[in-house]
């Protein structure tokens, strides 16, 4: 009896705590797909390397994704960088914290320490708020003093708040909701595969050897599995005259 | 001396003459007989024997792999982070070796508590061998705090704040404790110079301690001989005309080629983390270390590498007392002090859980579940349960959690403290003269 009211007083703290946070769809992410990867470094370098830098990537690592250093040069670099440069932000970091109130952060690792799923999830999640200093606010990360920086690609969201009162509890409960508002450039499907375009660039981004790291791995588990099985007849050899 | 009274080596082909030559200089055939060739084994061990060999590889991999991240790596706080993603992307393999240290981590501490499950399980700390235990405790406090040291150097968040935390559990001890945690840290905050006497004792002193503790470990072994499955001294059974134990093997070739085989199985599981998911899921690898260290934004949650999450726990349980969180540091050190005291707690008669009485059989499935529940509890935040309703006796409107990880460590404690009286009064069954094979 005592287990079932323990069980009892459990079960809503897990319903809880379930539901804790923002629900994140999953990221397209394909990092075989060159031509996603290619689209991904061309968003980022057009729109978030204006303000976040990532200085442990090298554009030269671009040519892991298939483009030749020409098309890096041509396509990719601002005036003054090389190939061998890193990623970094054509003005100081610092003016901005003059102007959002913090550095941005470097992108280099963003995939790896908020994962995919949450970028996919964020980028798609802005909506227009006029009580913030930006303009704008995110479902995801609430208050984020970045504003909608692809706006003009996926329009101008507005959340929809619907109140309902849980009939057993009394309580008030509130579901947010994001609508579309103004349309963008692109449509709403179009706008996902661009983001996620974009965040599969950030995963190949946050570790460039991941694909050689997996592809080694079958490499190496075939070796070791052959090795396995040679020192299994190694062993039964030598231990066919323990008695 | 003279040196040509040895007889000269046979048996290696065209390395006699210089294997004679060295060990006329070099006590080198006679080691080799000692702990390899003529060293007799049990031949019962089974599947927990594979990972003290195991365990030693893994040092040797660390130390390999440990020196060539050296090379590389940069013990400066404003260059650490940066110098560890510059061995991911621009070394020559450099992701490689990173990963094989960074799990090699993680599988230290496996097979160490592999290692060590299987002493409790089959009475190995017992006498005679009270000193290897003795040697593998201090291995194994020594490994903590190579691990512990080594978690800073990458300087991400986790590395920064998890530092942050255990020093300040030092400046917790009443009267020096401030004194005490300043005096580590070489600084009021973990900072620089943290960051260099770190990196100081994880890659120079303590891995040279491991080294020679690991030694004394193996002497101390094989001055007494291998405890096996059965609990049994094979050096009672001794061939009337060779001398050798019957139930004995030479160690080598027979247990190097099975812990060989051995190898090869720890080796596709290492492979297969290694390759395929380097950070398992935040184990190994925390989300958070991916951001570089802020001495002024403290993360949402502090977790300990699960290795250390059983203590971390048992830290946690323990409510502050007079103001202070001492006491939860206090026991949090004796839970891994009081392991050294094993070989005097325990009285059976017999050693192996297979001829144990059903009261130590009881104790110990109860050690294992308040580990393994401990250390899961050590993973999460200790709201992860939720709090007990208002109004229920004693523990109403606490954590769940913390009165779960309170009980446990009570039990934790009881396997230890009770087993004076549980292991003298147990119905033992009768242990065989050989080996059972």
């Amino acid at each position: 009896m005592k287990r079932i009211l323990v069980l009892l007083l459990v079960a809503p703290a897990l319903a809880w705590a379930a539901e804790e946070g923002p629900k994140l769809d999953a990221a397209p992410v394909n990092l075989s797909d060159h031509a996603s990867l290619q689209r991904g470094a061309a968003i980022f370098v057009n729109h978030c390397l204006n303000c976040h830098s990532a200085t442990a990537m090298r554009y030269g690592r671009l040519e892991d994704l298939g483009l030749t250093q020409q098309q890096i040069e041509q396509n990719l670099l601002f005036t003054t960088e090389r190939v061998g440069d890193t990623m970094s932000p054509p003005i100081d970091p610092d003016l901005y914290k003059t102007a959002f109130g913090v550095v941005p952060p470097d992108l280099s690792l963003i995939a790896r320490s908020r994962s995919a799923d949450w970028l996919y999830t964020y980028l798609r999640s802005f909506y227009r708020d006029p009580n913030s200093k930006t303009g704008w606010n995110n479902l995801v990360f609430p208050s984020v003093a970045m504003p909608h920086v692809l706006w003009k690609y996926q329009g101008q969201q507005k959340l929809e708040i619907s109140t309902r009162i849980d009939e057993v509890t009394g309580d008030r409960i509130e579901t947010y909701r994001l609508v579309p508002g103004e349309p963008g450039t692109l449509s709403p499907v179009a706008y996902d595969r661009y983001v996620g375009d974009l965040v599969n660039y950030l995963v190949f981004m946050s570790e460039p050897a991941q694909e050689t790291r997996r592809m080694w791995g079958v490499v190496v588990l075939l070796f070791l599995a052959g090795f396995f099985v040679l020192t299994m007849l190694l062993k039964k050899e030598y231990w066919k005259d323990v008695r | 001396m003279a040196a040509t009274e040895k007889t000269p080596v046979t048996g290696a082909g065209p390395f006699n003459g210089a294997l004679t030559w060295i060990d006329q200089r070099f006590p080198l055939m006679s080691l080799w007989r000692e702990h390899l060739s003529e060293y007799y084994a049990p031949k019962n061990f089974n599947f927990w024997y594979y990972f003290g060999s195991i365990a030693l590889l893994v040092l040797v991999i660390q130390i390999v792999s440990g020196i060539f991240l050296t090379m590389n790596y940069k013990p400066d706080s404003r260059e650490a982070f940066a110098s560890v993603e510059y061995i991911m992307r621009d070394v020559p393999a450099g992701w490689l070796i990173r990963y094989i240290h960074s799990t090699g981590a993680s599988f230290f501490f496996i097979s160490v508590y592999l290692h060590m499950a299987r002493g409790l399980m089959y009475g190995s700390y017992r006498k005679p061998r009270e000193l290897i235990w003795i040697f593998g405790m201090v291995i194994y406090l020594t490994l903590m705090g190579e691990a512990f040291f080594g978690y800073l150097l990458p300087w991400g968040q986790m590395s920064y704040w998890g530092a942050q935390v255990i020093v300040n559990l030092f400046g917790t001890v009443p009267f020096v404790g401030e004194g005490l945690a300043v005096w580590i840290r070489g600084d009021y905050n973990i900072s620089d110079a943290t960051l260099n006497r770190f990196f100081a004792l994880h890659v120079a002193a303590l891995p040279l301690a491991l080294v020679g503790l690991v030694a004394a470990h193996l002497m101390a072994l094989h001055e007494v001989g291998s405890n096996n499955p059965d609990g049994i001294e094979i050096k009672k059974n001794l061939d009337p005309r060779t001398g050798r134990p019957l139930d004995g093997i030479p160690f080598h070739p027979y247990y190097t080629v099975k812990d060989l085989m051995g190898v090869a199985v720890f080796l596709i599981v290492f492979s297969a983390v290694i390759f395929f998911a380097p950070e398992l899921d935040g184990f190994f690898l925390e989300a958070n270390n991916f951001i570089p260290a802020n001495p002024l934004k403290t993360p949402q949650e502090i977790a300990p590498v699960w290795y250390f999450t059983p203590y971390y726990a048992i830290l946690r349980a323990v409510p502050p007392m007079f103001d202070s969180k001492f006491p939860g540091v206090a026991v949090m050190g004796v839970a891994v002090l009081i392991l050294f005291a094993l070989p005097w707690l325990d009285r059976g008669r017999v050693k192996s859980i297979r001829y144990r009485g059903p009261r130590w059989k009881v104790a110990f499935a109860i050690f294992v579940l308040a580990f393994l529940v401990l250390g899961y509890l050590g993973v999460h935040p200790i709201t992860v349960w939720g709090t007990f309703a208002e109004g229920v006796p004693l523990v109403g409107g606490g954590y769940i959690a913390v009165w779960v990880a309170r009980l446990f460590t009570l039990l934790y404690f009881l396997f230890f403290l009770a087993m004076p009286w549980y292991t003298a009064h147990d119905r033992e069954k009768p242990e065989p003269q050989r080996v059972t094979w």
